[in-house]
């Protein structure tokens, strides 16, 4: 597993919006923020209808709702009517008008059950949509992967392709969802219930929108204050974790070499800054919460004090006040409300920036106005001058010409880093050539297919590939209309049906984590899955160096079974294995210095003689 | 859980009970608020009440609300402060612990996981007591405290918000029971989405190869689609809290004045005005009670989390490691470098066959003991037995005469410079890479270091790099290829002068040239250091002044490499596949 995967959160907090200090935190900044959100809004427009529709009802929802106070101050007034009162020095008893009290109250019913099921549709709604975005672009990414040169996943690891499916399009599909519904509703809400405030009172309103106002500045500050220590404990963090990682997978030279003081030294040290950080970090984000209340408070008491002083002059009625209490607490609310929003939207950028900018990479040329087509290759083999180089200002092939007749068996020797695995993705097709031209049976690689290409050869690499399925499935793999039969004949023949058998669920066992195949074992069901497939060609990339000698006996046993008629390239690190070869092609820095037969290279004397020779001096 | 918080030492506990303390005064500062609001709405509606009145009310109004800031944001301090220092101090214990482990208990709890316990888990527990020591103490109060409150004043009110509060919790009860379990599933999913994805990125020329690009996106697209299916589900029903919840909330409000119209009528003429400020005040403490409750609920979703990681910690506390010490620090005098093998047999604990059984062998200072085999012959085990990464489970080792576990581990290891199969960089530079660790004879210099890298034949890589020995090296030495990793761990292991050397598969990441004339140099260098090799390649062991056979834990052959050609099979059958007949005795 690799460090990248490993390192992202476990879940989610579960709840989502209920979440606790979730105005602290680090919000990643996009690069282009409008630019990313114009990207994001043409990849969604299918969608774009129902998310407006889902943000209108939003809107109405919210409307309904901050018009619910208005309607409770005139309930409350009406009660009040029922309270003894002073008029002209007198003490009166009203009566409380209960048909009016009841048509506020079913009035007041009404608005906040449509209000909740509006809401609760457009919630719906932005969640089936985000929902069906976020699998749109995994499924988009997924696709990606398979059209793009070879040539993008030298520079960018599998960690970072991985990161974009899952973490950043989660991102996207959580942000999006509570961004846009609540920045909508936020805003309507916060505008609403000021405009409501002043058409209730404007001395009121003044105090009520001044007293929070006042607080939310004071919050701000803080915020940007702790800012800092937020950074400083995802850094430290960081810190921690990666070290922790470095000192547990390399526990054996910690202790073989009583590095355990110094790694416990470092870190304490880690973890002293860690604790630093993270209390600090951890109460500036622990404050926000009662700040949030404090201001609601404030407001509530500034709301309560000026209302009192102008319910006693008679400028307003007690019922305003009570109408107030609740604005004031839905303007406060909101306000909060819309930072997060803000923050969702820079985080939702930030991860479609990544998705996108992987949507925009170059892909492979398109092919499909290409008629030609390979079929039944005998299997000759032409390299016309060819040049080659990963980087356009590095060539690493420089002029190279072989011809290889049908049934040949081909050996690409050299030091580690010397290019040979180049030489197979160039056949292959996996990069595209410089200049040059390579041949299979006088057709020109480049005027087919790459499709086309690939139907020609089987393929076995050192880094032996096993996909989580059983035996057969891996054996089978893509290939169509394979009988038990040929699975059964084709394991034989690599020696591998005995063992198989002794499986619990046999050629239907699982291949997992749990399943107990040796490298070599690894080695045979790749090397019998090239067997299913049958082609012309054979390619064998170190396919034998990652097990130990007398398993390579075997394996070497079955791919000169597989190599039989057919034309082969191999690879190999031990130089036993290619000796009886037909054409050996030396590869040093890149260039291919020599190629002969091993007879003929050794009478040369050179670069080869000297590798093979090496490994049987003895140290002096 | 409860366990884990045996960790807490006096002073945290300390801290615990004064933010006790201030969570009840805040409490009480909350709940008293309402009062002086009751307060202010008599005073406007009592005829004739003196305006300075309405402002000593909501002056102290105003305090109590600054009161329960200031003790939010102290038991906020303690809280952080409390947290803070618990998980650091779990993640000590945690490190130390993994530190004193053998490789037996690593691998039993696996590497992976041992790092999510020191990191993901300690957070977690970490963020359960901030949370606790302001949630888990406050709602609970809040909650009992504001009933009680209201209790008194009117039976239909308090009924109305005992309803709110059911269906609150039946709401979030019904979340609970059917979402939280999918959210676990979808954890599953989206590894098992990773995993695909994974796959095809690791096998892309394979995939390529095969024109396997449709089969791969089908299994793609199914994963694809069992993970949306959860999430569409998670997130729909989710919709539901926020919309429920303001209706409780509004809801909560009108049904306390609506029923609060007929109690006022129906009251006393001289209870009305009481009766309605009762009302304005009860629809306060209400919304008390509902956001008490929700806190209530969310600690018990945070709650069997944080448990499931306390325990995970705790398994790795109670762990014992079963590698303990020795007092020797010197083995018998005159001897150095002498490594001999009595009766030797292992297996792992619990497994029924032994990986090794029965070695025997001496090897003198200065000599070269090679051990070779298949894949699986327990070459590897048996090497890792003289460090101690794993004890012997019948027999004993002796370094210098002295049995291995009679030593002080740290001594033990100071006479073996070990180089396992795959290399291990750490971050840092060059230098620090192969000046790593202590030899018990205090650090090492520049020059040392450099010789050390000379003879592991680096220095040519080593010069080439920006910054030369002072050169960064990432996280797992992502910045050099495999080859020099090795040859850096090779240089690490003879710039700690060691008495013997230990070379787990450590040339097979070299060419065959590379590895030849290193193997020259760090004879003729380090020549009366004992060497220990295990190997794949016959080149690489010919030479050596004993080598051992193995086959399925058991020694088929010992000698030197013309003698066991003509003794012993197995060495042959490697042999061969590796060397024609001719130049094996050549």
């Amino acid at each position: 597993m690799s460090a990248q995967t490993r390192n992202k959160p476990h879940g989610r907090p579960a709840g989502g919006p209920m979440g606790p200090g979730s105005m602290g935190g680090v919000a990643e900044k996009p690069k282009n923020f409008k630019e990313t959100w114009g990207k994001l809004i043409a990849y969604c427009k299918n969608y774009m209808p129902a998310v407006v529709v889902a943000l209108v009802l939003a809107a109405i929802g919210t409307v309904l709702q901050i018009v619910g106070p208005d309607k409770l101050k005139e309930m409350t007034n009406e009660i009040m009517k029922g309270l003894p009162a002073l008029v002209n020095g007198k003490q009166l008893l009203g009566t409380i008008d209960f048909s009016a009290v009841k048509s506020i109250a079913f009035m007041l019913v009404a608005f906040y059950a449509g209000s909740t099921v509006l809401s609760f549709i457009q919630s719906y709604m932005m969640a089936t949509i985000t929902q069906k975005i976020s699998k749109n672009m995994r499924t988009g990414i997924s696709q990606k992967i398979n059209r793009m040169p070879l040539k993008y996943f030298d520079k960018v690891s599998y960690g970072d392709v991985l990161s974009r499916v899952t973490n950043d399009v989660d991102t996207i599909g959580m942000t999006m969802n509570q961004s846009i519904g609540n920045l909508v509703t936020s805003i309507t809400m916060f505008v609403g219930s000021a405009i409501m405030m002043f058409y209730n009172n404007w001395i009121m309103a003044l105090t009520a929108i001044g007293s929070s106002i006042f607080g939310f500045v004071f919050m701000s500050i803080i915020m940007m204050k702790s800012q800092k220590y937020f950074v400083r404990q995802q850094n430290d963090l960081g810190a921690a974790n990666g070290h922790v990682e470095e000192v547990y997978s390399g526990h054996n030279v910690v202790k073989a070499y009583n590095g355990g003081k110094e790694a416990k030294k470092i870190f304490e040290n880690v973890n002293q800054n860690l604790f630093d950080s993270g209390w600090k970090s951890q109460f500036m984000s622990g404050m926000m919460m009662p700040f949030m209340a404090f201001i609601g408070n404030f407001g509530y008491v500034a709301v309560c004090v000026v209302g009192a002083a102008l319910a006693m002059n008679g400028t307003i009625s007690f019922g305003v006040i009570v109408a107030f209490m609740i604005y004031i607490r839905l303007f406060t609310q909101p306000l909060s409300q819309i930072a997060q929003a803000f923050q969702n939207l820079q985080r939702t950028a930030a991860a479609s920036e990544r998705v996108f900018e992987f949507f925009d990479e170059e892909e492979l040329s398109d092919e499909s106005q290409k008629a030609k087509r390979l079929e039944n290759v005998k299997g000759d083999v032409e390299f016309r001058h060819v040049k080659f180089g990963y980087t356009p200002d590095k060539t690493i092939i420089h002029d190279f010409s072989a011809k290889i007749k049908a049934g040949q068996k081909v050996a690409i020797v050299g030091p580690t880093g010397a290019g040979k695995t180049t030489m197979v993705n160039l056949l292959m097709r996996f990069y595209e050539l410089d200049s040059g031209e390579i041949l299979l049976d006088g057709i020109p690689e480049s005027q087919v297919r790459r499709e086309n290409v690939h139907e020609q050869f089987g393929m076995v690499l050192q880094d032996t590939w096993l996909f989580e399925g059983t035996i057969k499935e891996n054996i089978i793999y893509c290939k169509q209309g394979v009988t038990d039969g040929q699975v059964i004949a084709a394991c034989k023949a690599v020696g591998l049906h005995h063992f198989i058998k002794t499986l619990p669920h046999g050629y239907d066992t699982p291949l997992n984590d749990k399943a107990n195949l040796s490298q070599g074992q690894k080695q045979l069901v790749t090397i019998a899955r090239a067997m299913i497939q049958n082609a012309p060609m054979l390619i064998l990339d170190e396919a034998t160096s990652s097990v130990d000698t007398r398993t390579e006996l075997l394996i070497q046993e079955a791919m000169d079974k597989l190599t039989q008629g057919r034309t082969s390239f191999v690879i190999a690190h031990r130089l036993s294995t290619i000796k009886n070869a037909d054409l050996i092609l030396v590869m040093k820095d890149g260039d291919i210095i020599e190629s002969g037969s091993h007879l003929e290279l050794l009478a040369q004397g050179g670069f080869y003689a000297d590798l093979y020779n090496s490994q049987f001096e003895p140290a002096a | 859980m409860i366990r884990i918080f045996k960790y807490l030492k006096p002073r945290e506990w300390l801290m615990a009970f004064i933010s006790l303390f201030f969570v009840v005064a805040q409490v009480w500062l909350d709940l008293k608020s309402p009062d002086y609001m009751s307060k202010i709405t008599m005073l406007v509606q009592t005829p004739g009440s003196a305006m300075s009145d309405i402002w000593i009310a909501g002056g102290k109004m105003l305090l109590c609300t600054l009161g329960s800031l200031i003790s939010a944001i102290i038991v906020g301090f303690f809280a952080a402060r409390i947290a803070a220092t618990f998980s650091k101090q779990l993640r000590s214990l945690l490190f130390n612990k993994v530190e004193a482990f053998s490789m037996e208990e690593i691998n039993r709890f696996s590497t992976d996981s041992l790092i999510t316990r020191s990191t993901n888990d300690i957070t977690q527990v970490q963020m359960l007591i901030t949370m606790g020591l302001q949630l888990i103490i406050k709602a609970p109060i809040t909650a009992v405290w504001a009933i009680t409150k209201i209790a008194g004043k009117g039976f239909e009110w308090t009924l109305t918000t005992g309803a709110a509060v059911v269906i609150l919790i039946v709401m979030i009860g019904f979340l609970m029971i059917f979402v939280i379990p999918k959210f676990k599933k979808m954890q599953t999913l989206t590894d098992n989405m990773n995993r695909v994805t994974r796959e095809n990125l690791t096998g892309l020329r394979v995939v390529r190869a095969y024109n396997a690009e449709d089969y791969q996106e089908k299994r793609f697209e199914q994963a694809n689609d069992e993970l949306t299916a959860t999430q569409l589900f998670t997130s729909r029903a989710m919709a539901i809290m926020m919309p429920v919840m303001s209706m409780i909330m509004s809801g909560l409000s009108l049904s306390i004045y609506w029923i609060g119209a007929y109690l006022i009528n129906a009251a006393e003429m001289t209870d009305k005005l009481t009766m309605f400020s009762n009302m304005v005040v009860f629809s306060s403490y209400a919304m008390q009670v509902i956001m008490s409750f929700m806190m209530l609920v969310m600690i018990f979703i945070m709650l069997p989390r944080a448990s499931v990681s306390a325990k995970r910690i705790n398994e790795v506390l109670d762990t014992k490691p079963t590698i303990l010490d020795g007092t020797r620090t010197e083995g018998i005098p005159g001897l150095a470098g002498e490594v001999t093998f009595k009766h030797v047999s292992f297996k792992y604990p619990g497994a029924a066959d032994y990986v090794l059984k029965d070695v025997n062998f001496t090897v003198k200072q200065g000599e070269t003991i090679a051990f070779i085999g298949s894949t699986g012959s327990g070459k590897s085990t048996l090497i890792n037995l003289v460090p101690r990464f794993f004890d012997a489970t019948e027999g004993e080792i002796l370094i210098d005469g002295v049995n291995i576990r009679e030593y002080t581990q740290e001594a033990l290891h100071n006479k073996i410079g070990y180089v396992p199969q795959k290399a291990v960089i750490f971050r840092g530079t060059v230098s620090s890479n192969v000046a790593y660790g202590d030899n018990g004879q205090g650090g090492y210099s520049a020059d040392e270091v450099k010789k050390a890298v000379a003879i592991a034949q680096g220095s040519d890589f080593v010069e080439r790099m920006d910054g030369g020995y002072d050169a960064d090296i990432s996280q797992g030495g992502s910045n050099v290829s495999g080859g020099q990793k090795q040859r850096l761990a090779i240089a690490r292991a003879v710039c700690r002068k060691p008495e013997i050397y230990i070379f787990d598969d450590s040339f097979s990441a070299l060419d065959y040239k590379t590895d030849r004339v290193l193997r020259s140099v760090l004879k003729k260098e380090t020549a009366g250091v004992t060497s220990m090799i295990v190997a794949q390649r016959i080149g690489t062991i010919m030479d050596a002044d004993q080598i051992v056979v193995l086959n399925e834990g058991r020694v088929v052959g010992k000698g030197r490499h013309r003698d066991l050609l003509q003794i012993c099979e197995v060495y042959r059958q490697i042999a061969m596949s590796q060397l024609s007949e001719e130049e094996l005795v050549s």
